[in-house]
């Protein structure tokens, strides 16, 4: 079965993305495919790479990083909720004059049509947030 | 359809709203702080009773375990881990969660 999910609350906050990391995980586990996964409002904090939790703690973007290499997931972040939170790749930092990227390997910046499309797409669409 | 619910019932009227709205024959499941629905003996634990003879109730059970919930789950509810989760999801047409 094809799974969409929607991540809407950042990491370290309460326990969205973590929950929605676990189920993405026993999904694929399980021989599901992940169709995608959107990022949208705060939940776009998934996906800086600057985050340097403690070494004794889970690295929620490395591990959203790892599981995207390891099972070729689809990793999209809301381009307007990116914009608003300082969160760009690249192309976005040149077009905005900023001096720096952030954006975490296997994360891209794309539309809120990526979200209405993996709603169609996917058997399920599973919400995550606060 | 099934129905998720990840606040406490005791900070937020999620849980209420779910039940509410929850038909006949549909599944709830309980995460994060929605697991505190499971615990017997509480201010809502009649109101959880209630809806155990019309739909069916699941707790995750890493997120009880976490809150040292796992040895106070009320009669009728249902233990899944995220294995379970998304069996749940598959056997469902529809998830709402409410957030």
């Amino acid at each position: 079965m094809k799974f969409g999910i929607l991540v809407n609350e950042g990491p370290y906050t309460h326990q969205a993305s973590d929950t929605a990391y676990q189920f993405a995980r026993a999904a694929l586990a399980k021989g599901h495919e992940i169709y995608r996964v959107f990022f949208y409002h705060d939940g776009v904090n998934n996906a800086t790479r600057l985050t340097v939790p403690p070494q004794d703690d889970r690295n929620i973007v490395k591990r959203w990083s790892e599981l995207a290499a390891a099972h070729k997931l689809d990793l999209v972040v809301c381009i307007a909720a990116a914009q608003r939170r300082g969160l760009m790749d690249k192309s976005e930092a040149k077009r905005n004059a900023k001096d720096a990227d952030n954006i975490a390997p296997g994360f891209r910046i794309s539309g809120l049509g990526q979200l209405i499309e993996a709603g169609i797409q996917a058997d399920r669409l599973v919400v995550f947030g606060d | 359809m099934l129905h998720t619910v990840n606040k406490s019932p005791f900070e937020h009227r999620a849980l209420e709203a779910c039940l509410k709205f929850a038909r006949q024959g549909s599944a709830v499941l309980l995460i994060e702080d929605g697991v505190y629905a499971a615990a017997r003996d509480t201010a809502v634990s009649g109101q959880v009773q209630d809806a155990l003879k019309r739909v069916s109730i699941y707790a995750l059970k890493s997120d009880l375990e976490a809150r040292g919930m796992q040895n106070r789950v009320m009669d009728g509810i249902r233990l899944v881990d995220y294995g379970g989760f998304v069996d749940l999801v598959a056997e469902h047409n529809a998830v709402q969660s409410w957030l």
